[in-house]
């Protein structure tokens, strides 16, 4: 690990929109800050209200969201396993919060042709976690807290605070994609 | 033998936990060799990370991936077993139920698959039963994330289909799961029986170890093709390239109808975890 963190870019949120665009395919990130949780049921009701006109229950500007619903919390521990889900499911949600002002994703996998060029036209980027390296990500998060969407259970939305989160870029501002 | 319902409760609830804190040793070892193989820098990087992740699971006592999956139980009840006036089922789901609290593990379980609504307090697993010639009470629970449990492919092939043909189907199962369910892959494989027949030993294909020995010559080199196959598609832990996109392959067959030739691909991601133990 230590080889590759030596030439890792560090990254804080709020995430500074220039050094969002300067991130490129492939490169290695730690990420700190915060980021909220959000998965398939989450998106479904962002997409709800966001079709009724209505805001989001928290401002996406500027803001990272995880594709994760962790385990419930060990006693004395600050998360359980955290690990990202598949994006892919999540591609025809992007458009909406994208044009809300959201900067970075976090997950798993492939992303659609569709999600490529919107992340190029919002200069966002899809950065990728280790799939099924939840017990290891758990160890990056230093705080939890809940946002919204209590009754989802593990969809619920959550706040986490990380430090020196691993992260790749799989899709960069530019629209490249690690998988093609 | 008599067995009690909390024995059943009480073996199931720690099979639960086990699985899912406790990598499986020769899950462990087919990283480590991959490691150790593997030419990509990134891709050592990644599996390096898996067997971190292992031992963080395991000395957290944090569960290895938060999807702790759909929890599949294997009941094999063996001709000593004696169940008068036990609630075989419910003591298992208790079981599960209990094992899934204690571990502090996901309840990703929806009690109606088209509401998506209403949480089963971890209740909704899937049991196998099946009467076994060994004594004792055999359990076995798998807990199947559902990453890899949605690239499950049945094909109900000609019976006159060659062995080329089914060997293509399996690697083209794999090369459609690609980056998405977390390779490297182990790839359980059922052929013949009725299509039930086929999935369910796709399953139990996942339960036996890495390195377990196929029944037949010819089918040992099946697994052998196909496992070369497999890691020469380049696909890579995570997907991002790389040797290692197959640390397993089990295939298991059973009698079918001389009209038929069904088989079943069942792929796991590299955190294959399951856990067993015989009452007797």
């Amino acid at each position: 690990m230590s080889a590759s963190h030596r030439k890792a870019v560090r990254l804080s949120t709020p995430l500074d929109p220039v050094a969002v665009a300067r991130l490129r395919c492939g490169q290695e990130v730690l990420l700190s800050g915060d980021v909220y949780t959000a998965r398939d049921q989450a998106h479904r009701r962002f997409a709800d209200l966001l079709k009724k006109n209505r805001r989001l229950p928290f401002d996406i500007r500027g803001q990272v969201l995880y594709y994760c619903g962790p385990t419930r919390t060990p006693p004395g521990r600050v998360i359980g396993a955290c690990g990202p889900t598949t994006a892919g499911r999540m591609d025809p949600f992007m458009a909406p919060l994208l044009r809300q002002g959201l900067r970075a994703v976090i997950g798993k996998g492939r992303r659609s042709a569709d999600v490529r060029r919107l992340l190029k036209r919002h200069k966002a980027v899809y950065l990728l976690a280790t799939g099924g390296a939840g017990a290891l990500l758990a160890r990056h998060v230093t705080r939890r807290r809940p946002v919204c969407f209590a009754d989802l259970g593990p969809e619920a939305v959550v706040r986490l605070t990380v430090k020196d989160f691993p992260l790749l870029v799989g899709i960069d501002s530019r629209g490249r994609d690690i998988f093609t | 033998m008599k067995i009690t319902h909390a024995r059943v409760r009480e073996a199931v609830a720690d099979l639960c936990v086990r699985a899912n804190v406790v990598l499986r040793p020769d899950v462990t070892r087919a990283l480590r060799t991959a490691q150790k193989t593997e030419r990509n820098r990134r891709a050592r990087l990644l599996l390096g990370q898996l067997l971190e992740n292992a031992r963080a699971a395991k000395s957290d006592r944090v569960a290895i991936c938060q999807d702790t999956g759909l929890p599949v139980v294997f009941v094999g009840i063996g001709p000593d077993v004696d169940l008068r006036g036990l609630d075989l089922e419910g003591a298992v789901r208790e079981g599960v139920k209990r094992g899934y609290r204690r571990g502090c593990l996901r309840d990703s379980i929806v009690r109606d698959p088209l509401r998506r609504d209403g949480g089963t307090h971890f209740s909704g697993c899937a049991i196998h039963y099946e009467m076994t010639a060994s004594k004792g009470l055999s359990l076995t629970v798998l807990p199947k994330g559902f990453g890899c449990e949605n690239k499950t492919q049945l094909r109900l092939f000609s019976p006159t289909a060659p062995r080329e043909a089914i060997e293509d189907f399996i690697v083209a199962c794999v090369r459609q799961a690609g980056p998405d369910a977390c390779p490297p892959y182990v790839v359980g494989v059922g052929i013949g029986g009725a299509s039930d027949t086929a999935c369910l030993l796709s399953k139990q294909a996942l339960l036996r170890p890495l390195t377990a020995r196929a029944r037949t010559a010819s089918l040992r080199a099946m697994v052998r093709r196909v496992h070369k196959r497999l890691n020469a598609t380049g696909i890579g832990p995570l997907g991002l390239g790389g040797d290692a996109t197959a640390l397993g392959v089990n295939i298991l067959t059973h009698p079918t109808h001389i009209a038929g030739l069904p088989v079943c691909v069942n792929i796991s991601c590299h955190a294959l975890r399951s856990a067993h133990v015989r009452l007797t």
